[in-house]
């Protein structure tokens, strides 16, 4: 990524994700959209999946927003996203509009993951100037805690629920980035609400790919109801998702991969923070057992492994 | 669902949108176990193709769709009763469906297991159209012992001979095989789906009609949710001393025109409360009598005192 600021100091003084939101206390993808919003600046046009986000910012008679904004459905933002990229494409080129504006998609991970991903598939392989961002909460939140695909392994939904027959989620959590970058597009990054700089840049650099085609961007957004932690706890609970190398932060730059701090020093697993430290701050993992909380860290390490091998081949 | 289901030995899985989901439930029903499905408006629209896939494919399965307020999400949060058509014929082509209306929590139970045993005796796919209301009120009810409530056995297709097994979404005739390419056979079989609902209408249709005795000329009629608001101005208008009879659809589709024909006889006018923009009213008025539509939207059920003003306005 290239950068464009250095310090919290840099990023714009406007708001462009104001008061008027009904979010909860603490809400991860709030704070995830506000720095997006800063970063990309007031020429934008915002193209909104389904999900908290949505429900959150658009409640008559306010609205967050004060940028252009369009909410579709659940399953279709890229699609949305496509035509409005490509009607903009077309007012260019007629001469009847005379416009810099770049269309961004903010989606969760039930409208990314799981339902959305064909349309995001679509919209990736025709090569559509869109930035989309998944802000990651890592459940449906807005319907009341169910599973996404997104959702880790052991965690508790309520449709993953804990009892004498299951202990939360079976399945571990789909490798989104691994599906984007198979689409060979020119960015796609991952990007955590506790390092806003990071983002900020990561945004940036994004929209200004966009005019050769998609890019992507992944930020991990915790959830305090949903994950069930104290609210003041986010940025913290959010920070040692990548300290503990559980959310790595990586770029895929036209085709190289590349670690960004401080995950770039995580190869090496003493400098990673021992999960646990991440797992027992957080309702939702409190039943799981010393063998579970080893078989996370396995995965997690196998991820690892996988992405040095990534790091070696692409770096 | 997901806590309870692994308790009995079921399964339940959670799709990743809706199109999975009603074709999770034609895998499971074609596999050889019954399969249900829950949703609510946006999720039924994803729903139809696999709707009339089932249809054609004759395959028994259950779908509950709890009617919030449309167009698209328009009120996710409320309740309405705006589906009733798109239960009929959301999906394309031609086709009769069978969808039941319950009118309390007590109903939901019961009706789930009439939906699912009507699937399996007519072959076809069933709805259960309730709504945001019905399904959020909390209300005592009776669950039957095993083997108390009648419970069909579960039908799957038949194999050929026992030498392999074909389905697929064309037009077929009823030893399995293909005449999608046979205008005469084709026709053939889409009258076989259609009639096979149509000429049963007296076997799968219900309709409860309370205060008929005294031969009222009016009636208010309603299904669902609405009939409550309905029931409880019945009553407010006999305590006032009007004559006036309650008649709630139970089976929606296929319409019981026959039957309310014969029950009520000489009835001059009918009051029809419904959450949408009077759709079912039609349906009264299609029958040849006075139809007062009190269609409602916008998220409120219409009030008791609401049906009973109009009422009061045109009874004798």
């Amino acid at each position: 990524m290239k950068v464009y600021f250095r310090t919290i100091k840099d990023l714009p003084g406007e708001e462009y994700f104001g008061p008027g939101q009904l979010t909860c206390a603490g809400c991860g993808p709030s704070i995830a959209v506000r720095w997006l919003l800063k970063a990309a600046g007031p020429d934008v046009i915002v193209v909104n999946a389904t999900g908290c986000i949505e429900v959150t910012s658009t409640s008559y008679p306010y609205t967050a927003w004060s940028i252009p904004y369009l909410h579709v459905a659940f399953e279709n933002s890229a699609a949305a996203a496509s035509g409005v990229e490509s009607a903009i494409k077309v007012l260019r080129r007629k001469g009847i509009l005379d416009t810099k504006a770049r269309v961004m998609v903010i989606a969760g991970d039930g409208g990314t993951y799981d339902i959305g991903l064909q349309s995001l598939s679509g919209m990736l392989e025709r090569g559509h100037g869109v930035l989309y961002v998944l802000y990651d909460n890592e459940a449906y939140m807005n319907t009341g805690i169910q599973r996404s695909g997104g959702t880790p392994h052991f965690a508790w939904t309520t449709t993953s629920p804990v009892g004498s027959k299951l202990k939360g989620k079976v399945q571990r959590k789909k490798d989104i980035m691994s599906i984007v970058m198979a689409h060979h597009i020119p960015y796609a990054a991952t990007a955590n609400i506790a390092y806003p700089i990071d983002l900020a840049n990561k945004v940036k650099t994004a929209l200004e790919y966009l005019d050769e085609g998609p890019a992507f961007i992944h930020v991990l957004a915790p959830c305090p109801p949903g994950w069930r932690y104290p609210e003041e706890m986010t940025v913290e609970i959010a920070r040692l998702a990548t300290e503990t190398g559980y959310f790595p932060l990586y770029e895929w730059d036209h085709g190289k991969i590349r670690l960004n701090p401080p995950s770039n020093a995580h190869l090496d697993k003493s400098k990673r923070k021992p999960i646990t430290e991440y797992l027992k701050r957080q309702g939702r993992f409190a039943h799981l057992t010393e063998e579970d909380i080893k078989e996370i860290e396995k995965e997690i390490d196998e991820y690892w492994d996988y992405l040095s091998r990534l790091v070696k081949a692409f770096g | 669902m997901a806590q309870l289901l692994p308790k009995v030995g079921g399964i339940f899985v959670q799709a990743e949108d809706e199109l999975a989901a009603i074709n999770m439930v034609i895998g499971a029903s074609v596999a050889g176990w019954k399969a249900m499905t829950a949703t609510s408006g946006p999720g039924f629209s994803l729903m139809q193709e696999g709707i009339g896939y089932a249809v054609n494919a004759e395959l028994p399965l259950l779908i509950v769709d709890v009617q919030r307020g449309g167009p698209s999400t328009g009120q996710p949060t409320m309740p309405s009763q705006q589906d009733v058509f798109q239960a009929r014929y959301g999906s394309h082509g031609s086709y009769e469906i069978i969808v039941l209306s319950p009118g309390n929590v007590q109903e939901l139970f019961f009706l789930t297991v009439d939906a699912i045993n009507l699937s399996e005796q007519y072959k076809t796919p069933v709805i259960l159209l309730t709504e945001e209301v019905t399904v959020h009120l909390w209300e005592k009810i009776y669950i039957p012992d095993p083997g108390e409530y009648p419970v069909l056995p579960h039908y799957t297709p038949s194999s050929h001979n026992g030498e392999g097994f074909l389905l697929e979404s064309q037009l077929h005739d009823e030893r399995g095989y293909n005449v999608a390419n046979d205008p005469e056979q084709s026709a053939k079989a889409i009258w076989r789906l259609i009639n096979k609902i149509r000429n049963n209408i007296d076997k799968i249709a219900r309709v409860e009609i309370k205060y008929a005795d005294d031969n009222p000329r009016i009636f208010i009629a309603s299904y669902g949710c609405t009939a409550r608001s309905a029931f409880a101005a019945v009553k407010m208008l006999r305590r006032d001393g009007y004559r006036v009879g309650y008649l709630r659809l139970i089976t929606l589709w296929p319409f019981p025109s026959q039957i309310i024909r014969s029950k009520l006889g000489d009835v001059d006018t009918i009051i029809v409360p419904e959450m949408n923009a009077g759709y079912m009213a039609e349906l009264f008025r299609g029958l040849g009598y006075n139809v007062i539509s009190l269609p409602k939207l916008g998220g409120e059920m219409p009030t008791p005192e609401e049906i009973y003003n109009t009422a009061k306005g045109v009874a004798p």
